[in-house]
């Protein structure tokens, strides 16, 4: 075991947890933040996407050991009804979700994809986000949440 | 009403809130108090005979609870898992389904197939105790090749050549006539990939028993939590409909996968009372390829008879498709009646002959994948008619054209068993012309060719049978269920209203559609309104949501159990206006007596109905709320245009999809927004067969495409922007003339890629999915 302190949405966090502990399995198990999804086993589907010190990261890449000192934002933190992120809301809006389940991954990516760009066009986007799987909506409307959000950004 | 929020709006989706924000409730998001966590242990041999299995290394490690192998629940009489489709053979005897237990309990028939169940406080701990689990096995060549099925050895006892059923349908002495008279044949060899479901979220489950009550409850990620627990009541035998209570909450997507009655939700309930504490499982993604149930998998032979004039005549189809090991939920349905049935598409071909064996192999079991059955139909078909259109040396479009159902031949018979109610075929292929500026194609042709690059354009004009299903008719061709649909409508007294649907959604978007349909005809606030759906104790019995038929059937139950609370609210303010409830009419909300000053609103209404201060008791009931159950008349006919074109890096063999258009005509359109979206996910898992998807089993029957590593899914950067466009000829035979949208994407697609690609490449075959290498080998070759 590890005792881990770091900081989700704002709020300190003191654990103690498995070694080989993931961010994504800490998030969920421990925090209760189960809007981080976990999708598949190797890293390459995007659900738990979350914002690690401020970059996006797949949580399932990283030991929650490493994240100690950290600062992590989950889709819980971003916003809520009445004071949505501009993501949020675009993902609204473009109808950019089906299902639901890749969307607080996909949000916290594209979130830290706009704010890693100067700017951003289509083809830019899809690249972009080639590290989070959607198979709802086919992309088009993601797409175009992602550009419309980073007028508002 | 409000045409904002009403029928035909896009109305954003009142279910995002929660979705967006993170605080959607999916399984695996829902834990219970004393809660234990399942560890199945699967087979990794494709075929073998099970000589032991020593369970005492799980039960001696620290942590695990419970070890279970399948003996364990032959014990308690836990049946097998059924198949709910009766088809008969061309002899008239009935399918062969092999014995199906959900733990294996003397062979294992294909890797991933459970045999023990390690139960534990942890996962951790249930995960070390399946590694402790040792098993002997007697391992037996395993049988993968399709074709070659019927020919290999036997793997059921009970199965004779490895087929469950050799079906026809059509007429075949007129289909080989046609053929004799035929001026020009063209044929094709066709392989229809297989694929892997691959919804995001993963199969899970959560078991609880309560022993005061003896009742089970079930949280599971199925797509018809009626159906999962009517098979789980009546055949698996866990315990009456009554004492089982199945949640399905929000659903990560299901594409098909999520209809079928799985063995772990099975073995997870049943073990919920073993041990006497809750019991979850849920899949990890490996699992998930290994053992939700695949898709397509046919192996097809295909001809088209034409007249000189380019009529068509006739056509043959001889496909065997595979079952994988056992027969799934309603697998046996898929290559025939939702296949098979389709081949007449939008054409008048006099003469159709359908053929097709089903055939086991140790591979996982195969079953509906989104358009199920109608993908293969339209993959035979459109590429069938687009080679003839080359063979010829005619306009791929004015080949169709000539040949397509015209409106005023509606209704229409075809030779292979549906009706179809209307349509207008040609509108749809107009307008995808139009946008994809068919007239200026040759020249952006040379363009490429300037460039070094080959271009292409394919069509494919797809007819679906949605909205499953007319009982009467799926009853007569052997289903096990009826296929209507439930609906209750129930106003509150305060004139808000909550919907329960037995349809379920997981990523339709029902909470919003719905909700419009009964605000519109109820004259009331959007916001008014609720939709409740996934949990057999709060909807009746309804069917679930497959087969694109949420609002053609569940939306139609919705919509006569609104009528019946016009009807009742109707008979309500007669009385509180003192007058015949046919002077009464009702327009927007509002109660009026025509040509009098007086009215009552909904709501004045709904206060009444629950507060029946002088109430006629014996003439009027109090309360306001109503049910349906809708038995559609007809199958629906969704149909249209897809076109797509491509260019070819002709060093690399990298295929571009530069355009991709889709016209489609869905019948009247609740939330076109919705639509849409419907339509772009259905068209990137078309496009996703057609280029970069595969399941692949190697010599041994391992999956080698078992993991996101080695299945090409389909990413952002993968697809292109689409072009999406509806027609509308409204369904003849439901109330709100809709036909549903969910499959069309995935049931046109595949075949205008393929058409596109082997036009730029000016070959007539090439096996799917298309990838870069497969390309590049056919530019060398040709």
């Amino acid at each position: 075991m590890v005792d881990v302190t770091f900081s989700v949405n704002g709020k300190e966090h003191a654990l103690s947890v498995n070694d080989n502990a993931l961010l994504s399995e800490t998030l969920r198990e421990n925090l209760n933040l189960t809007g981080t999804h976990i999708g598949c086993d190797t890293s390459q589907c995007g659900s738990c996407t979350v914002h690690l010190d401020g970059k996006a990261v797949k949580a399932c890449t990283v030991l929650t050991a490493q994240a100690a000192g950290s600062e992590v934002t989950t889709i819980e933190g971003i916003g809520e009804p009445g004071s949505l992120h501009p993501m949020q809301e675009a993902f609204n809006e473009h109808h950019a979700l089906q299902c639901g389940f890749c969307t607080p991954g996909m949000i916290m990516a594209a979130i830290g994809l706009v704010n890693a760009s100067e700017s951003l066009d289509g083809d830019a986007v899809r690249k972009g986000l080639d590290g989070n799987f959607c198979r709802c909506t086919g992309y088009h409307n993601i797409v175009k949440a992602v550009l419309s959000a980073q007028r508002n950004m | 009403m409000a045409t904002e929020t009403g029928i035909g709006a896009s109305v954003r989706r009142t279910e995002d809130a929660r979705f967006i924000t993170g605080t959607g409730r999916y399984t695996d998001d829902i834990n219970v108090p004393n809660q234990t966590y399942c560890v199945f242990v699967r087979s990794t041999h494709a075929r073998a005979t099970i000589k032991s299995i020593d369970t005492s290394g799980a039960l001696s490690t620290p942590g695990v609870v419970a070890a279970f192998v399948g003996a364990d629940l032959a014990k308690d009489e836990i049946g097998d898992l059924p198949c709910g489709w009766l088809v008969k053979s061309k002899d008239g005897s009935d399918m062969v389904a092999p014995p199906h237990p959900p733990i294996a309990t003397e062979r294992v028939n294909y890797v991933g197939e459970p045999y023990a169940l390690v139960i534990g406080e942890t996962v951790k701990a249930a995960k070390d105790g399946a590694e402790a689990i040792v098993a002997e096995f007697d391992m037996q060549n395993p049988v993968l090749d399709v074709a070659s099925a019927t020919q290999s050895e036997q793997i059921h006892e009970s199965v004779p050549s490895n087929r469950s059923y050799d079906w026809e349908l059509g007429d075949k002495a007129a289909t080989d006539a046609a053929f004799e008279n035929a001026a020009h044949v063209t044929s094709l060899d066709i392989v229809n990939n297989r694929l892997i479901p691959n919804a995001i979220e993963p199969r899970a489950a959560l078991g609880s028993y309560d022993a005061a009550s003896e009742t089970y409850t079930l949280h599971t990620t199925s797509q018809n939590p009626h159906l999962e627990r009517l098979v789980l009541a009546a055949f698996v035998n866990i315990a009456p409909e009554a004492k089982l209570h199945v949640i399905s909450p929000d659903v990560g997507g299901g594409f098909g996968s999520k209809i079928f009655v799985y063995a772990e939700e099975t073995a997870v309930i049943w073990a919920s009372a073993k041990v006497g504490r809750p019991v979850k499982w849920t899949a990890d993604r490996v699992e998930s390829f290994l053992s939700d149930a695949h898709g397509r998998d046919h192996v097809t032979h295909a001809e088209l008879a034409l007249s000189e004039e380019g009529d068509f005549l006739g056509l043959r189809v001889k496909t065997t498709a595979n079952m994988g090991a056992y027969l799934s939920t309603f697998a046996s349905s898929v290559p025939t009646y939702l296949y098979g049935t389709l081949m007449a598409g939008q054409y008048k071909t006099p003469a159709i002959y359908v053929e097709v064996q089903a055939v086991f192999t140790n591979t996982a079991p195969v079953d509906a994948y989104r358009g199920a059955g109608r993908p293969e139909a339209t993959y035979v078909v459109e590429r069938l008619v687009e080679t003839a259109a080359r063979e010829l040396n005619t306009d791929v479009a004015d080949l169709r054209r000539r040949n397509f159902i015209r409106p005023e031949d509606f209704p229409y018979e075809t030779p292979v068993a549906l009706t179809y109610d209307t349509g207008n075929y040609a509108a749809s292929l107009d307008k995808a012309l139009d946008y994809a500026d068919y007239a200026g194609f040759a020249a952006r042709k040379a363009q490429s060719e300037a460039e070094g690059k080959k271009r292409g354009l394919g069509f494919s004009c797809y007819i679906e049978a949605c909205g499953l299903a007319p009982s009467q008719v799926a009853l007569s061709l052997g289903a096990g269920v009826g296929l209507f649909e439930s609906a209750e409508v129930r106003v509150d007294v305060t004139g808000s209203v909550t919907v329960m649907t037995g349809a379920h959604s997981h990523g339709q978007g029902h909470e919003t559609t719905f909700a419009q349909l009964v605000s519109d005809k109820l004259g009331i606030p959007f916001e008014n309104v609720s939709v409740v759906h996934g949990d057999t104790r709060r909807s009746d019995y309804g069917l679930g949501t497959y087969g694109s038929r949420s609002i053609a059937v569940g939306g139609s139950a919705i919509s006569t159990a609104t009528d019946k609370i016009i009807a009742k609210a109707t008979k309500i303010a007669a009385h509180m206006l003192e007058t015949n409830e046919d002077k009464v009419s009702f327009d927007d909300g509002i109660f009026t007596i025509p040509d009098s000053n007086e009215s009552l609103s909904f709501g004045e209404v709904a206060f009444s109905a629950y507060v029946p201060g002088n109430f006629p008791l014996d003439e009027l009931e109090p309360g306001l709320s109503e049910k349906a159950f809708y038995d559609p008349a007809n199958f629906t006919y969704p149909a249209g245009t897809h076109i797509c074109e491509v260019e070819i890096d002709s060093e690399t063999g990298t295929t571009s999809i530069v355009s991709f258009v889709a016209v489609d005509d869905f019948g009247n359109v609740i939330n076109p927004m919705i639509v849409e979206g419907q339509v772009h996910g259905g068209l990137a898992q078309g496009i996703g067969q057609a280029l970069l998807e595969h399941g692949i089993y190697d010599a041994d029957g391992q999956l080698v495409s078992g993991s996101y590593m080695d299945y090409t899914m389909p990413r952002a950067d993968d697809l292109p922007d689409f072009v999406v466009d509806t027609t509308s000829t409204p369904c003849t035979h439901n109330p709100l003339g809709v036909k549903g949208c969910g499959e069309a994407g995935a049931i046109g697609a595949t075949a205008a890629v393929m058409n596109a690609i082997t036009d730029a490449l000016g070959i007539k075959e090439l096996p799917m999915p298309a990838t870069s290498e497969t390309v590049w080998r056919a530019i060398q070759g040709g």
